[in-house]
């Protein structure tokens, strides 16, 4: 690990004063979780690393009756045993499948949403974009099967993002002059990015994500994760579906996949598929069918276009409280 | 001289027990200290720096930039400018430095500059290994029950003859399958703390070889190996690997010896995976024919498979595994790839052998519409090691334990639900696993403590319980009164820990020393209680008359008479040898055990996702000293197999040479969750009591995959050909079927 200046301020402000407006130079360390081996590893290598949960204004849940707004070094655990999230199963069903009472414990939603990408190449050390030609003729088989026709054959590894998307979640941020706060859409928080400077959030370096809102929408969710196994690993592809069902039909819907693109990918081709009629076994499959239509998998991740309909399927299938067929 | 059998049949009291470990509460406690967690006064971290490339070679090395990080103590190469690099991770260069992220940044610093050469990582195209000349001289396991005449040429007479029995077959299986290379992936990585008192070596090694690592320290060094003293009380993991020094080890005690200061130097996690150690990898193509039962009438194949950047492969004399028809051609080419170096993995070649071969055998089954269990059994006419009864008999037993015939049904033939279908699969297994040299002191102190003392290591499989169940059994005390004192290379030298050999050569040490110390004690107790020795035994905490426990004494009293002299005397066995006087085999340690484990596995037809229901496994082991931790030779066993058939595989990308999966998040292992139920049966009747000890630290890790990859054949009615058989392999194999 390349040495750094340490820093751990008490309040929003004080974070602020201490990022640097330079990328690279300064990390937000959050529950370290995913930071602290990429340091290890020097495959991030900051001269600051800024600790952000002393921040007594970015940790805990509160809830009214719009809906619920959890701080961004919330641990996982935390969100987990909140009652508030209990309308939100797609969100809990999406931790709890982390099965890793140290990540859960450890981990925040904030560090959740903004880790970096999953890529063995990256983590590895050839690059994150710098290494598209060696994903390409390469072993791809976790790598993206949507969105990937740029540099950017990574997966958005999130394991929230799918969840939190899916049910309209805005974020706060803060930055970079102490009186600047901006909300936005959760989806928008992503992007693929086009240059080795870019990151894969649209936040500044010398920006900082506060706060996570999830809507009150009376939506039915869900989430479904093709999972190898039951460890603490990723699955290898997620989907969440958050339905609004009127007299048995699906009349508005958000279907979000995850591990498949380098951002969540929202799926308006399954949406298409399932608004409008009721959710069955034929017409949950039929949206899987849809969601892969555009599917561009590489070499070798074939595989995923299959689960990846799988995941979609059994999302909507969950979210309407119905049996997937499957485990 | 005593005479040295065991118990008779059920009337052991200790040995053969459920006993919790006696170093479990340190365990749990965490005062058990590992080589990791030796930390002297003053102690420096060095770092290793690994080969970036699969392949290159070296044009000049400079560590002065190393050197000039704050906090670097000291840098070494281990590898000069022209020096080839022939895998990723390849040794170069150690940084010792006051802290480990200082080290981390001294090795980052070095300086080296490589001519990139070509790399070869593929091992699964024998075509692609033999266009790039790497293919090298395999082996050849040929058979067959008709002779050439004079006049014909071997190699015709066998080609014609194999065909002429294929055509002759009721049924003729062709099939690949294959099983990728795996690493160990110890949990506490290999490496040791050096230190240097008085000009002499200090080594706490993370080792299976506590008695046999101190010559590989001393050779490079320049010093006897009187000079060295190993020392290893608990080790985390090693499964074959840590047999040796390493570069490494010995770079660290010269990295301390050069700052004078105790070093500390544990592989990182990638380079654990990349350069401490892989199993082989196999694949196999073949032609089976087969009668109308499904009994083998001849084997055909080739199989080939990389063991690294040194030319290696999975013996053909394993092949087909345990079955051995008479009429077989099995012919074998290593492919040498910029791969790590092969070390031992459980049971070297075994579990390669069985998953390439007794796949085969079930696609026999599937292929005629037969029980699997009937074909496994019939076949049993092939079994050439002696133990073809003992195999039909615990196939009973566990058909029962897993219900097979309740469960059973055609391949691809069972009911879905959902998308979810089941299955059963089978395997069996053999292994020697006979007892290895060891010698030990036994020691009764006048105030009736007793230790045994031996340079044996106890690699987290209970050896210091087992051993302390023998002693305890000598002298009819209970473990809790035995001191257990090992892991260390100044003590009485023991073998290494490999191939089962540990718990047969230690029982047989302590065995012997534990029953000459006794008679050494009931001659002095003899004339106390006014009768001869032979009259004396020791039983419950007494010595006593046989037959009349009222004349006694308690075993400290006994012990007391002992006045100022402690009773010291040394257990000695040497491995294969025959009894002194009669030339008969020692009675108290055999070999060769097997065994038969089957698997019910659900596989998720929309996923490829399979998950394990239910595996039992069926082993016999002789002479059972500490049963708990015998069955979990067992547990661990089926685990690490489920490990390999489903999850487990280095995989190397053919581009750029590297080993992508080299880290705990990448390289895929199964969790609680996915081990479903096992169970452990002991295969012991009174016969095998009466065999001796025998190791079985191996055997039981040998079928697995070739038991589930039968349960998923079972399951979804067709083969898929390799391990692990991840969600995508599954799925591959299910859409050949539909295409
Ligand atoms: C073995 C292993 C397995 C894992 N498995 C999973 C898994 O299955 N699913 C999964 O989703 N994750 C997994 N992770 C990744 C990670 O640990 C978790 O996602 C965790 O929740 C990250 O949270 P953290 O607080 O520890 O993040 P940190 O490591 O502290 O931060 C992660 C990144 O986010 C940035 N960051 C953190 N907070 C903020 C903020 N408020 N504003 C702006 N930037 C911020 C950091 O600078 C850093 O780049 C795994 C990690 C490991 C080591």
């Amino acid at each position: 690990m390349k040495s750094f200046e340490y820093s751990a301020p008490r309040d929003e402000a004080g974070v602020l004063s201490v990022l640097s407006a330079e990328a690279g130079h300064t990390e937000i360390l959050a529950g370290g979780t995913d930071l602290i081996g990429l340091m290890k590893k020097f495959i991030v290598t900051p001269d600051r690393v800024v600790n952000i949960k002393e921040v007594r204004s970015l940790r805990g849940i509160d809830a009214d009756s719009e809906g619920v707004t959890i701080g961004a070094v919330t641990n996982l655990d935390d969100i987990l045993e909140s009652p508030h999230l209990n309308e939100f199963p797609s969100v809990q069903q999406a931790i709890r499948n982390m099965s890793s009472p140290q990540l859960q414990a450890q981990g925040t939603i904030g560090g959740d949403l903004c880790q970096r990408p999953r890529c063995w190449f990256y983590r590895n050390g050839y690059g994150r974009l710098a290494a598209a030609s060696l994903i390409a003729d390469g072993d791809n088989r976790f790598h993206a099967i949507f969105g990937n026709e740029g540099a950017a054959k990574f997966v958005s590894a999130s394991r929230l993002a799918p969840a939190l998307v899916a049910l309209g979640a805005e974020v706060r941020i803060i930055g970079p002059g102490s009186q600047d706060e901006l909300f936005m859409p959760l989806a928008s928080l992503f992007q693929t990015p086009r240059t080795e400077w870019q990151r894969e959030t649209v936040l500044e370096p010398n920006q900082l994500l506060t706060h996570i809102r999830i809507p009150r929408q009376g939506a039915a969710n869900g989430t479904y994760e093709v999972r190898h196994g039951e460890g603490p690993d990723y699955p290898l592809v997620a989907a969440s579906a958050a339905l609004r069902v009127e007299s048995g039909i699906v009349r508005q819907a958000a279907i979000v996949l995850g591990q498949v693109a380098p951002t969540p990918w929202f799926s308006a081709d399954a949406v298409r598929a399932i608004v409008g009629r009721p959710v069955t076994e034929v017409t949950a499959d039929a949206a899987g069918e849809a969601a892969i239509a555009t599917a561009t998998p590489l070499s070798g991740n074939g595989y995923k276009v299959q689960l990846a309909k799988v995941a979609v399927k059994r999302a909507i299938l969950s979210a309407a409280g119905l049996e997937t067929g499957g485990f | 001289m005593a005479n040295y059998v065991w118990p008779k049949f059920g009337t052991a009291t200790v040995i053969g027990k459920r006993h919790d470990r006696v170093d479990g509460v340190a365990k749990a406690t965490g005062t058990a200290k590992y080589a990791y967690d030796i930390n002297p006064a003053g102690m420096i971290i060095a770092r290793l720096l690994g080969s970036p490339h699969a392949h290159a070679k070296i044009k000049s090395i400079d560590l002065s930039p190393a050197k000039k990080v704050p906090g670097v103590v000291e840098a070494v190469a281990l590898k000069k400018a022209d020096d080839e690099l022939l895998f990723q991770g390849e040794e170069i260069a150690v940084v010792a430095a006051e802290s480990e992220a200082a080290a981390a940044e001294g090795v980052a610093a070095i300086k080296v500059e490589y001519e990139v050469l070509p790399h070869f990582v593929n091992d699964t195209d024998l075509a692609a290994a033999k266009a790039a000349g790497m293919t090298g001289k395999g082996g050849k396991n040929i058979s067959l029950a008709k002779e050439p005449g004079d006049d014909d040429d071997e190699d015709e007479f066998t080609e014609k003859e194999i065909n002429r029995l294929l055509k002759e077959s009721a049924v003729v299986v062709e099939g690949e399958y294959g099983i990728h290379m795996i690493t160990h992936m110890c949990l506490e990585p290999h490496g040791s703390t050096c230190e240097w008192k008085d000009g002499k070596l200090v080594a706490h090694l993370s080792t299976q070889n506590v008695s046999g690592t101190g010559p590989q320290f001393a050779g490079p060094l320049g010093i006897t190996a009187d000079d060295v003293t190993v020392h290893c009380d608990y080790i985390g993991g090693g499964f074959g690997s840590k047999f040796a020094a390493d570069t490494w080890g010995v770079a660290c005690a010269e990295l301390s010896k050069k700052t004078g200061r105790p070093v500390k130097l544990m592989l990182d996690r990638d380079q654990e995976l990349k350069i401490a150690g892989n199993r082989p990898s196999g694949f196999l193509k073949c032609r089976v024919g087969a009668d109308k039962n499904g009994v083998i009438t001849v084997w055909d194949s080739e199989q080939w498979g990389t063991a690294g950047a040194k030319p290696g492969v999975v013996s053909e004399k394993v092949v087909p595994y345990v079955y051995e028809p008479k009429n077989r051609r099995v012919i074998s080419h290593t492919i040498k790839t910029n791969r790590g170096l092969v070390r031992a993995w459980r049971a070297p070649n075994h579990p390669q052998a069985c998953a390439m071969s007794q796949t085969a055998i079930d696609d026999i089954a599937a292929k005629l519409g037969l029980n699997s269990l009937d074909v496994f059994k019939r076949n049993l006419v092939h079994v050439a090691n002696g133990k073809a009864e003992v195999y039909a008999a615990q196939m009973d037993v566990a058909a029962r334990l897993i219900g097979w015939n309740d469960k059973w049904h055609l391949h691809g033939k069972g009911p879905k639900k959902g998308s979810i279908v089941e299955g059963l699969g089978l395997a069996i297994h053999t292994w020697g696993g006979g007892g290895h040299t060891s010698k030990c002191t036994i020691r009764i102190s006048p105030d009736g403590g007793v230790s045994s003392t031996l340079g044996s290591q106890d690699l987290g499989v209970g050896t210091r319980t087992a051993i302390a169940a023998v002693v305890a059994e000598t002298f009819g005390l209970t473990i809790d009164d035995v001191q257990v004192n090992m892991g260390n290379s100044k003590y009485p030298a023991s073998g290494p820990s490999g191939g089962s050999t540990t718990i047969g050569g230690v029982s047989e040490s302590n065995r012997r020393g534990s029953l000459d110390a006794l008679d050494k004690l009931l001659a002095v107790v003899a004339p106390k209680l006014g009768v001869t020795a032979d009259q004396l035994e020791a039983k419950g905490g007494r010595i006593q008359v046989v037959g009349s426990p009222s004349k006694s004494l308690g075993w400290k009293e006994a012990c007391s008479l002992l006045g100022m002299n402690a009773i010291e005397a040394q257990g000695e066995y040497v491995r294969g040898s025959k009894d002194a006087k009669t030339g008969a085999d020692s009675k108290l340690s055999n070999s060769q055990v097997g065994g038969v484990q089957m698997a019910e596995v659900a596989v998720d037809l929309d996923t490829g996702v399979v998950k394990m229901k239910k595996f039992v496994a069926v082993q016999d082991v002789g002479t059972i000293i500490a049963r708990k931790q015998a069955e979990s030779q067992v547990y661990g066993s089926v685990i690490m197999g489920i490990a390999y058939a489903l999850f487990e595989e280095q995989i190397m990308d053919q581009a750029s040479g590297a080993f992508v999966n080299c880290e705990i998040a990448d390289y895929k292992l199964p969790r609680l969750g996915d081990i479903g139920d096992i169970v452990v049966e002991m295969y012991e009747p009174e016969s095998e009591y009466n065999r001796g000890v025998v190791g079985i630290g191996e055997p039981p890790v040998i079928a697995p995959g070739a038991a589930i990859s039968n349960a998923v054949a079972n399951a979804i009615g067709v083969r898929v050909s390799t391990l692990p058989m991840t969600p995508q392999r599954v799925l591959e194999a299910l859409k050949g079927r539909k295409a």
